[in-house]
């Protein structure tokens, strides 16, 4: 593919590899114009140094893990080391069940990664294919695209998982189903009325006095100037996504058997140890903590640059 | 200047989501494994109890039958007996619903006064170090996850300092004779102080940088030239003459804002063991008492969809700017 930049592009409308290279040349060209925006920003890349920092946590943790997540430590005398504080062999204590909580909370940086990426991914996905297409088509098609999403919003967030995870079963898809179900709605509103200044566009009127058809307008002309503005919603979500995991594992309805923060948290509630075993309430809520304040400031930080009124004032 | 149509209209929708939300947890419910029927199966039921909810929800009639009987009875407002309490829904969660209201207005009603005090002052020193300082503590207040904020306000206040009480509502052995009485009396007010105390700390950031963000604006604008002009105290400029033009999308905010953070009552109840409708709704599901998830849902629900309305609402009213809805 490389090779050919540097060849005259063969012209034909409607070929398919160069549909799709004028779409990556117009990616491009958005993503590094963003790109230098971003980096100019501090807060936006010491939030992007937590993400990427717990990221790598998540992926090594299996290999430096001292113990099991659930591997039962006992004392010198053979019984259970419960609610042990933190020493040199546990740096952050034991749990009620003798578990390691530096193992727990190490692993549990897995599931957190795992659902807060995903579901910003799905987001990012949804919101921007709906926004587009209400956006693009206008007319019923946006009336009816809108109305839906005015629906939705009426669906308390938690609740409704709850509901789902009764109904479906207890599993970590069921809870990313439910941020697929219900976290697009903000951003396929605000792609939506970017698609729809974006749309009056010289190049976008251009495109389409040639002829090209909707799918390669949305495709190519539209959708590469939106991906920067999906990209930060999607930041947004990881946030929210990793705090809607621990939630509804904190109220009993996550899987026990997958290590997680929230699971952490709601053993240390149920079995009211949180009262006395700081060391084992604490990792897990600064972790969520940590990471939900990088994905906003990955976000803010990137708005303020974008929109010099928040930033000048 | 009130737009009749776009009323209109904007009240269908409220109807149509409200029946769309009824809908959905209908069909959700019924893919409940084993049929909202198994958990009645239970011993704790007699043989006329279950007879009487065979009968309310026509679970021996074909699907659309029980979907139209189910919508007949939600238009009458019943919404079935409590496998669990064997009361009724209906006045099982309106008692939940005043408690869970009570907790979640109160800590509104405290954010937005600290929130819009506290957004003002630092929109009038923005720039300054000390403003990015307090960003980034507002920032990490919006980031911390509310039910571990619970556990640590517990931990502090409850286990190691012992001023507050663990949980609930009241006292052992308290009684009221009427429901200002239950409301009002100090030993409530004592088991309100946490929870409300660690909502505000989560709350109190969207009024505040809505503030900030709405004073930045307003401190551009000419009138705010001609004060200083004039020689006034800044004190006089930022509340009287800047604050109060800044104050109004933040008030009409509170409505969204109660919409927004209904669902998340469930936390907070749970942590604090406040006998609300989502504390209700959890233990229902976990119990797989159906009747009651399905009325605290569709109450909660309610709530979103009411709160939502009434921003619109106040949005055309309060500011002439918005026109919605053609002509």
């Amino acid at each position: 593919m490389s090779g050919e930049t540097s060849s005259p592009v063969q012209r034909g409308e409607g070929q398919p590899s160069q549909g799709w290279r004028r779409f990556v040349e117009n990616l491009r060209n958005s993503v590094q114009e963003q790109a230098k925006i971003f980096v100019q920003s501090r807060m936006a890349v010491a939030g992007l140094a937590i993400i990427v920092f717990y990221v790598i946590v998540a992926l090594v943790s299996p290999y430096i893990v001292p113990y099991g997540p659930e591997e039962r430590i006992y004392t010198a005398a053979g019984e259970w080391a419960k609610l042990q504080p933190p020493s040199l062999a546990h740096p952050l204590g034991t749990t009620e069940s003798a578990y390691d909580v530096l193992s727990q909370l190490l692993l549990g940086a897995r599931i957190a990664m795992f659902v807060g990426l995903l579901g910003a991914f799905m987001v990012a996905i949804i919101g921007t294919t709906v926004g587009l297409v209400a956006g693009y088509y206008g007319g019923w098609i946006d009336e009816i695209v809108m109305r839906v999403v005015d629906i939705l919003y009426g669906l308390p967030f938690i609740p409704f998982v709850i509901v789902l995870v009764t109904v479906l079963g207890a599993s970590v898809w069921n809870i990313i189903l439910g941020i697929a179900l219900l976290y697009w709605l903000s951003t396929a509103r605000v792609i939506r009325s970017e698609v729809l200044s974006l749309r009056e566009r010289p190049y976008v009127e251009a495109a389409e006095a040639a002829g090209a058809s909707d799918f390669r307008i949305m495709g190519v002309h539209i959708l590469p100037n939106v991906i920067p503005l999906a990209a930060l919603y999607a930041a947004i979500a990881v946030g929210y996504s990793i705090v809607a995991q621990a939630s509804i594992a904190f109220l009993g309805f996550g899987d026990p058997t997958v290590p997680s923060w929230g699971v952490m948290l709601q053993r240390a509630f149920v079995t009211q140890s949180f009262g006395t075993a700081w060391w084992w309430v604490f990792p897990p809520g600064l972790s969520i903590t940590l990471v939900v304040t990088g994905a906003y400031l990955v976000g803010r930080g990137y708005e303020e640059v974008v929109n010099p009124q928040l930033q000048e004032k | 200047m009130v737009n009749k149509r776009y009323l209109a209209r904007r009240f269908l929708l409220m109807v149509v989501s409200l029946f769309t939300v009824a809908t959905i947890l209908f069909f959700l419910f019924r893919m409940v494994p084993g049929g909202p029927m198994s958990a009645i199966m239970s011993p704790r039921m007699t043989e006329a109890a279950r007879q009487r909810v065979i009968e309310n929800f026509g679970l021996n009639e074909p699907l659309w039958r029980q979907y139209l009987l189910y919508m007949w009875q939600l238009l009458h407002l019943n919404l079935g007996e409590s496998f669990y309490y064997g009361q009724t829904v209906k006045g099982l969660i309106v008692d939940r619903f005043y408690n869970t209201m009570v907790l979640m207005l109160t800590a509104f009603l405290i954010s937005y006064t600290i929130g819009i005090y506290l957004g003002a002052q630092l929109g009038w020193i923005r720039g300054t170090p000390k403003e990015r300082a307090a960003m980034i503590v507002v920032l990490l207040m919006r980031s911390t996850p509310v039910f571990w904020t619970g556990m640590i306000v517990l931990y502090l206040f409850a286990f190691e300092l012992n001023m507050f009480p663990l949980g609930g509502m009241r006292g052992v052995g308290a009684e009221y004779s009427s429901v200002s009485g239950k409301f009002l009396s100090v030993d409530f007010l004592y088991h309100l102080v946490l929870p409300v105390f660690t909502l505000t700390t989560f709350y109190t950031g969207l009024p505040l940088l809505l503030m900030r963000n709405n004073l930045l604006e307003v401190l551009s604008e000419d009138y705010i030239d001609t004060a200083r002009a004039k020689g006034l105290t800044n004190r006089r400029i930022l509340f009287r003459h800047a604050a109060r033009n800044a104050v109004l999308p933040v008030v009409t905010a509170f409505a969204i804002a109660i919409g927004f953070a209904v669902g998340g009552q469930v936390l907070i109840e749970t942590v604090f063991s406040w006998p609300g409708l989502g504390r209700e709704m959890v233990k229902a599901s976990l119990r797989s008492d159906y009747p009651v998830a399905q009325g605290a849902f569709l109450l909660l629900s309610t709530i979103v969809i009411s709160m939502n309305f009434l921003a619109d609402l106040a949005y055309t009213y309060l500011d002439p700017r918005v026109r919605l809805g053609g002509t």
